[in-house]
């Protein structure tokens, strides 16, 4: 499942995107807006995305998770888009499979490769203004 | 050819705006549109270095031809998650 979004993350709605009877193992990483960067406080994030070329980009992220990790069941995406305040959370990723050992690692490579190649942007909203702030 | 092109995040602010349009010769690549937009934009020209650009939502390669109709894309680094 792959979704951007305005509406807040519904955890609960991932979590069941990531069962199937053949699951043992559901991990989920869930990204949430620091309210501190850099010793400056955080008002929000502003998040933007090409809709339709992101989709398309966490789609192929799925495939090379699946050709990675062959019993992966499960990928999901889901990010948000406008304004996501402090402690909320802006991105949700979950990989599914029969065991634990390969969801470790695919979760890892999902979390690395959404910073790398999906065209979605935040701009940083803070006491000292506001900032576009590219993935570290 | 007429060519539409789509701006998001930095790129959009500086241009104010979330496209433009640029005339360019058939057949331009993707590195004469970069060349075109620098000159005919300056406010961009900053912030194009680093730019990657999207044609049909992939990024495409400096010597990819651009077509009439193509969706063309300025993608500054990116920063989900």
């Amino acid at each position: 499942m792959v979704r951007i979004t305005e509406e807040p993350i519904d955890l609960e709605e991932v979590a069941s995107a990531l069962s199937s009877p053949e699951v043992g193992a559901a991990l989920t990483f869930v990204g949430t807006v620091r309210g501190i960067e850099d010793g400056e406080r955080i008002s929000y994030l502003e998040y933007e995305a090409y809709e339709e070329m992101a989709k398309e980009e966490l789609l192929a992220i799925c495939r090379e998770i699946k050709a990675r990790w062959p019993t992966v069941q499960r990928v999901v995406f889901v990010h948000r888009i406008g304004r996501v305040g402090v402690g909320e959370a802006a991105v949700a990723i979950g990989v599914s499979a029969p065991h634990r050992e390969e969801t470790f690692p695919a979760l890892a490579y999902a979390v690395d490769r959404l910073k790398e190649t999906v065209p979605i942007w935040k701009k940083e909203v803070g006491e000292k203004g506001a900032r576009w702030k590219p993935a570290k | 050819m007429r060519v539409k092109v789509l701006l998001f995040a930095g790129l959009r602010e500086a241009a104010a705006r979330p496209e433009l349009e640029l005339e360019l010769p058939e057949g331009a690549t993707v590195e004469e549109l970069l060349t075109a937009l620098e000159k005919e934009r300056p406010r961009l020209s900053r912030l194009l270095p680093l730019v990657k650009v999207a044609v049909n939502r992939r990024v495409a390669r400096k010597g990819t031809e651009i077509r009439p109709g193509d969706e063309v894309a300025l993608i500054p680094p990116v920063g989900g998650g």
